[in-house]
């Protein structure tokens, strides 16, 4: 993958330096090891760090069109860009590289914004047109990968992380109270926003334009909502057969590059279905990679090796121990640079870091399944506490969540009081946010440990009115399960998986992911899919095991579903790990952090010391308070003032007037 | 041993973190949403090491564990059953 950076001019103001741009450039060098690039135009500067990937001898960016009246500084690949390059060929469009950058280019130079409803993949560039002095910035549909901006002294900062915006001296860095509002209720910020104060993510399926001055965002894209007329008819078999088609394409373009492919396996149905149809279908033969625990309720490694022996892949695994994890979890944090609830990203870290060293640069994995599927237990639950709101007093009804939660009902008393737990807010079966409202109340108690001023600072903030407020229309029309895998996947995959499980950690080792589940006509043909082919009774995924089922060994498809987790608490607490987490959770640093409440984090860590099996919610307390004192350290208070690493640009580009002609280093 | 301030203190210090002004007597913790299934479960567990009783199945309904004053005389019921075994 790579890494972008850009300031431009609102006001007419001083020229961007090129010292500027390198200083942005430096602490993303992880995106971008390969090469560097360098451009400059009156008012305008933009820096590109490139993981090269296609076009290994050409490709340096920024790249130009034939008149070098328009550049581009690209983060991502579009997967169709052999047939989209053949087209601008026949249209007399000429190429100096073979990269989908230079077709991008050409794309935007023929229809505008608009180019990016062509495009199949994932991206986040810019494009500045030199001749109307136009900056064009856009980022891919579901957003997997990153492009965040901010608007400081009449100028326009955009770049793919913020430690990249953080470098400009004078740009105040600030945890933001009503995004960790957010953050502890949802797991993330909602679209737009970040962790931190006036730093806002460009939406996904969202471009900006910067046009005389102006600043304009727009939509372009969002995630599709079908009435029951508009979806497919036809029979489970027939629906089948196209998506497995369109599948095995979408795995087929992501195939393309001109470096080897590995695969993520975790031993789950959807990147054991990735692979299997690659190999199957594809011929491919993988290098292999997956996450192992020591602890067994965490471990899927019987499945994945039987994967592994089944595609007769290359298979590697990366144990994650507590230490590991205790050990990488503020290195992590500072890639994702967001507080997180969960020590999850934390072994995908650690793989990426396996893919880099085996020497490879890019990974398939099965993203995305759950969301456009209907894989995840929330939606399953989602069905039954429907049905039951129609009837709270049946006991039958109550049987079914019996079903769904089989293991952890061995214990009685857990059985009963789970019960009444589900049982709450049936009576609000209506909200548009019930599917996850249980979900949310509950990572919401962890909001007890707010600190007065926190909470005075947050004030009326209602983190669901947001959310209510930026549904879309036409979200009343989906069906339970529909409404539950849409804020799913505008929410937890677009905000929370794709980044910090998906494109921070790979790219922290520069390890460039690819999801063919997120293909957008993978996404648009399930959204035409009735709600019934995805969770068929109580028969998660249904249509993707139908597909999968010729081409995966039988205990695979057969499997329960079991969530990807990391352990937490013996992670963070136990060991090294722990004697750091308790120096930065001192009653003092805790009080000077101001964002949670000393006595009671004292108690929360004493209670953990003790309990044997710590709760979900002091599990995510924990993580949430702990992390949220790391990132405050490491982006607020101990903010690198110089970089570690220094930028030699590979390719400078100098069109400000009064500059001699473009210099190549 | 006061049963009724030892179980108020594992609540306000485990559940509550410190914060008791919520906990009365006689506030229902299912209601006020005070503990939940796995606090339930923590407050059993907690009962049962630290008052030396056995806790049946059937026994775990509101009657006996929706209120500070109902769970306190409920082990000190079982307390006294032992007691009288012994």
């Amino acid at each position: 993958m790579c890494g972008i950076v850009g300031v431009c001019e609102l006001q007419g103001g001083q020229n961007v330096s090129p010292h500027e741009l390198q200083r942005m450039m430096a602490p993303a060098r992880h995106r971008g090891p390969d090469e560097a690039g360098i451009y400059l135009d009156d008012g305008v500067g933009l820096g590109h760090l490139r993981l090269s990937i296609i076009d290994l001898q050409s490709g340096c960016q920024p790249i130009h069109n034939e008149e070098e009246t328009l550049w581009i500084v690209y983060n991502g690949e579009v997967f169709n860009y052999v047939e989209l390059r053949q087209e601008l060929q026949e249209q007399g469009h000429r190429f100096y590289t073979t990269s989908d950058t230079e077709v991008i280019l050409h794309l935007y130079e023929r229809e505008g914004p608009r180019c990016v409803e062509r495009m199949n993949g994932q991206f986040a560039f810019a494009i500045w047109d030199r001749v109307n002095r136009e900056l064009f910035v856009a980022r891919d549909r579901v957003g997997i990968r990153p492009v965040h901006y901010a608007i400081h002294e009449g100028r326009l900062l955009f770049a793919s992380e913020i430690k990249s915006l953080f470098t400009l001296p004078g740009l105040r860095r600030e945890l933001d109270p009503v995004s960790l509002d957010q953050i502890f209720t949802f797991w993330s910020v909602l679209p737009g926003r970040t962790a931190f104060r006036d730093i806002h993510e460009l939406p996904p399926g969202h471009y900006l334009k910067v046009s005389r001055g102006i600043v304009d965002i727009k939509k372009y894209w969002e995630i599709p909502i079908y009435d029951r007329q508009e979806q497919l008819q036809e029979p489970a078999e027939t629906i089948g057969e196209r998506i497995a088609e369109l599948l095995v394409d979408a795995i087929r373009i992501r195939l393309r590059a001109d470096v080897p492919i590995g695969c993520y396996v975790s031993g789950g149905l959807d990147s054991s279905g990735v692979a299997a149809l690659a190999t199957r279908r594809l011929g491919v033969h993988w290098n292999t990679f997956g996450i192992r625990f020591e602890q067994e309720a965490f471990d899927e490694g019987t499945h994945q090796e039987r994967m592994a022996s089944f595609l007769g892949s290359t298979h590697r695994q990366l144990w994650a121990t507590p230490q590991r994890i205790g050990e990488a979890f503020a290195q992590t944090l500072w890639h994702c640079e967001t507080p997180l609830l969960r020590t999850a990203p934390v072994p995908l870290y650690l793989l990426a870091q396996v893919v880099r060293e085996s020497g490879l640069k890019v990974v398939l994995t099965g993203e995305g399944a759950d969301e456009v599927f209907g894989g995840y237990d929330i939606f399953k639950e989602a069905k039954v506490r429907q049905f039951w709101s129609r009837q709270p007093d049946s006991t039958t009804r109550t049987l079914l969540l019996g079903q769904l939660y089989g293991d952890i009902f061995h214990n009685q008393n857990a059985k009963r009081f789970f019960q009444s737990f589900f049982g709450q807010g049936l009576d609000r079966a209506r909200d548009p946010l019930f599917s996850h409202a249980l979900r949310w109340g509950n990572t919401s108690k962890t909001k007890t440990f707010f600190s007065n001023e926190l909470k005075a600072a947050i004030g009326a903030a209602d983190p669901y009115e947001s959310l209510r407020r930026s549904l879309p229309e036409r979200y009343s029309h989906l069906d339970t399960v529909g409404k539950a895998q849409y804020l799913e996947t505008m929410i937890f995959l677009s905000h929370y998986l794709l980044s910090s499980q998906g494109d921070r950690v790979a790219m922290a080792h520069s390890i460039e992911i690819r999801l063919p589940f997120l293909d957008y006509r993978v996404i648009d043909l399930l959204a035409r899919v009735p709600s019934k082919w995805k969770i068929l009774g109580m028969d998660e995924k249904h249509i993707l095991k139908k597909i999968l089922r010729p081409v995966l060994p039988a205990e695979i498809v057969a499997r329960r579903k079991q969530p990807y987790r990391a352990p937490v608490v013996n992670c963070l607490l136990a060991g090294t790990s722990g004697e750091s987490a308790r120096e930065l959770l001192t009653d003092d640093a805790v009080r000077r952090a101001g964002l949670f409440d000393a006595g009671k984090v004292s108690k929360l860590l004493t209670k953990l010391r003790t309990v044997e099996n710590p709760s979900e919610i002091d599990s995510m307390a924990l993580a949430g308070i702990l992390s949220s004192h790391i990132i405050h350290q490491q982006f607020v208070e101990n903010f690198p003032a110089r970089p570690h690493v220094s930028i030699r640009p590979d390719l400078v580009v100098d069109q400000r007037a009064g500059v001699k002609a473009a210099v190549s280093a | 041993m006061n049963v009724q301030r030892e179980i108020q203190s594992y609540i306000v210090d485990n559940i509550l973190f410190g914060e008791d002004g919520r906990l009365t007597e006689d506030t229902s913790f299912q209601r006020s949403g005070i503990l939940d299934s796995t606090g339930f479960l923590g407050l059993i567990t907690f009962a049962e090491e630290k008052f030396g009783i056995k806790i049946a199945d059937d026994e775990v309904v509101p009657e006996n564990f929706d209120t500070l004053r109902k769970v306190s005389a409920f082990v000190e019921r079982k307390m006294n059953e032992v007691k009288a075994t012994s």
